[in-house]
């Protein structure tokens, strides 16, 4: 809706949009300038905002100490490990829904979303009992499997609005120009379909980093990602709060920067593909 | 295009998702169902055996159910009527023509991709702490004596907390829809001398109406099932004051050990959730073709 208004007006419009933003913002930022501060600063009455001794003592701490590393580490291999394994056995199923298109594909869809309804603390009982039966409690494997399956809808969901929108046509007139099945698929249909396979993989990847009620109730310690780890600042411990904001930010700013690039996709995936 | 052939090879294709989701959602709801109607406490295992219908009655006549329904409820109508109003708000703002519209949008975005616990203690620690937090700052500056957010008014404070996980969420979602709208339209109205209340109202408002309804929609499913939040900031104190439905099946389960009047809980949740859905699948499924 790009319309022509006044100087005047767009600079009014201009401060108070960047304000909005900027409150919206701010307890990021403030969590981002607290981790740099001394621990006595981080509670100065009143506030300090950049006049300290930067410093990045609190990130080695904390990866010293509280053994960051290892939570990281869980986080990395639960999210792309569930979302990696989903997408193989999601790229087929949304690829025939998508290509071959029969009278209950819709009805198929919608049962595929009805599976996302079902509240997780309504299973938190039996999920639990089969964890702990097959001795699979604070596994990787088992975080891995139900963030999978937690999320596959989603990621077939995705899969298929995308590929809704690769044209038929261009196959046909492949086929007609001679060219093999082979070549169909390296060559007309992969490269479309790459743009919808990337931006559903990295919104799954960030769905899956930010879970947090499997992760917090599935793991103790051999398995728990970085949830798990903010999770266990919550009891006060002396002067913390500079720690703590250099554990938020070490968890959170790889996610936050992945996320700006997908935007995007993020409404579209969200809104199963409702709001383009 | 479709053969024989090709459809006997598509089903092959969704057939392993189509299994896969059906044991994921059958089994715990069979074993939900099953739990529910046992007496069944990890504590003493021995003592195991049929209940009858007084798992239910115990969930649902306990003193925290009640409580934890209306705390649901404030939870997810709290949340919705502050992101979905401040959402249209702060669209209509940034989509004016302004300077740096992909930096604010950025800015506007960014928490939601923050992990709940980070959010929640974050808040806690940095904002609602009434002796160490910037609001209590604040409220010293003003002359005015701290206030214990998360002790005095603990659901307040983790519906602040939500709704600003999931502002971005919604103003996204609004401004995507209104950057669709044909702003001919609105010229038209514009010259036509119809005052900003009344193209909001007429033109806006009814453009955006189906992204009103499916942010409301998603975000309810979500919004049913936050935890984190509760789990780091109140634990459902003090008391059961800011205890939710999700988190008294969690204290039923973990930390109680009573299997069977969680498993209850847990078909209480799945019939609730349901109702909501059903509303969810009509709407979205409109939206398909």
């Amino acid at each position: 809706m790009a319309r022509a208004v006044t100087p005047a007006r767009k600079s009014i419009n201009t401060a108070a949009a960047w304000t909005v933003a900027l409150i919206i913002f701010f307890p990021i930022l403030w969590t981002i300038l607290t981790s740099f501060k001394p621990e006595p600063v981080a509670v100065a009455s009143p506030p300090v905002f950049l006049n300290f001794d930067w410093s990045f003592e609190n990130y080695e701490t904390v990866i010293q100490q509280r053994g960051y590393g290892q939570f990281f580490w869980n986080s990395m291999v639960i999210a792309f490990g569930s979302t990696i394994l989903g997408m193989i056995i999601a790229i087929p199923s949304a690829w025939a829904m998508a290509f071959v298109h029969g009278k209950r594909t819709k009805d198929l869809l919608m049962w595929m979303l009805s599976t996302k309804m079902m509240p997780a603390a309504g299973v938190l009982v039996p999920i639990y009992l089969i964890a702990v039966y097959f001795k699979i409690l604070d596994t990787r494997f088992l975080l891995t499997i139900v963030l999978m399956l937690m999320n596959l809808p989603i990621i077939i969901w995705m899969l298929y609005t995308y590929f809704r929108e690769i044209p038929v046509d261009i196959l046909e007139a492949a086929r007609m120009d001679g060219a093999s099945l082979t070549n169909e698929i390296l060559y007309v249909l992969t490269p479309m379909a790459v743009p919808g396979i990337a931006s559903t993989l990295l919104l799954n990847v960030i769905l899956a980093w930010n879970e947090s009620f499997w992760t917090l109730n599935l793991t103790a310690f051999n398995a728990a990602p970085l949830t798990k780890f903010i999770a266990g600042f919550s009891s006060p411990q002396g002067l913390f709060y500079a720690k703590l904001s250099a554990a938020s930010v070490m968890a959170f700013l790889p996610i936050m920067i992945l996320g700006w690039f997908s935007q995007k996709q993020l409404v579209r995936g969200l809104t199963f593909g409702a709001v383009k | 295009m479709a053969t024989q052939a090709s459809r006997s090879a598509a089903r092959l294709m969704v057939s392993p998702s189509v299994i896969l989701l059906f044991i994921w959602m059958a089994v715990p709801l069979g074993m939900v169902i099953y739990y529910s109607f046992r007496r069944y406490r990890l504590l003493n295992p021995e003592r195991a055996g049929w209940n009858g219908w007084s798992n239910y009655s115990s969930f649902v006549f306990s003193p925290d159910f009640g409580g934890a329904l209306v705390n649901t409820l404030i939870l997810v109508l709290g949340v919705l009527i502050i992101t979905v109003v401040l959402g249209i708000l702060i669209a209509l703002l940034i989509d004016q023509p302004i300077w740096g519209q992909g930096p604010v949008r950025i800015l506007v975005i960014s928490p939601f991709f923050i992990m709940p616990p980070v959010s929640a203690l974050v808040w806690k620690n940095m904002f609602f702490n009434p002796s160490n937090g910037l609001f209590g700052e604040l409220f010293k500056y003003l002359g005015m004596r701290p206030f214990d957010f998360l002790g005095q008014a603990p659901l307040g404070s983790i519906v602040t907390i939500v709704a600003w996980e999931w502002l971005p969420f919604a103003t996204l979602i609004l401004l995507t829809a209104l950057q669709s709208l044909d702003s001919e339209q609105l010229e038209a109205a514009e010259m036509d001398g119809a005052p900003v209340l009344k193209r909001f109202w007429y033109i806006i408002l009814p453009h955006m109406s189906r992204s009103i309804t499916v942010v409301i929609l998603i975000q309810t499913i979500f919004l049913l099932g936050i935890f984190g939040e509760i789990l780091v900031t109140t634990a459902g104190g003090p008391g059961t004051a800011s205890t939710t439905l999700p988190f008294l099946i969690f204290k039923e389960a973990l930390l109680d050990f009573d299997v069977g009047t969680a498993a209850a809980g847990g078909v209480v949740a799945v019939i609730l959730a349901n109702i909501v859905a059903i509303f969810l699948m009509k709407a979205i499924g409109k939206n398909l073709d």
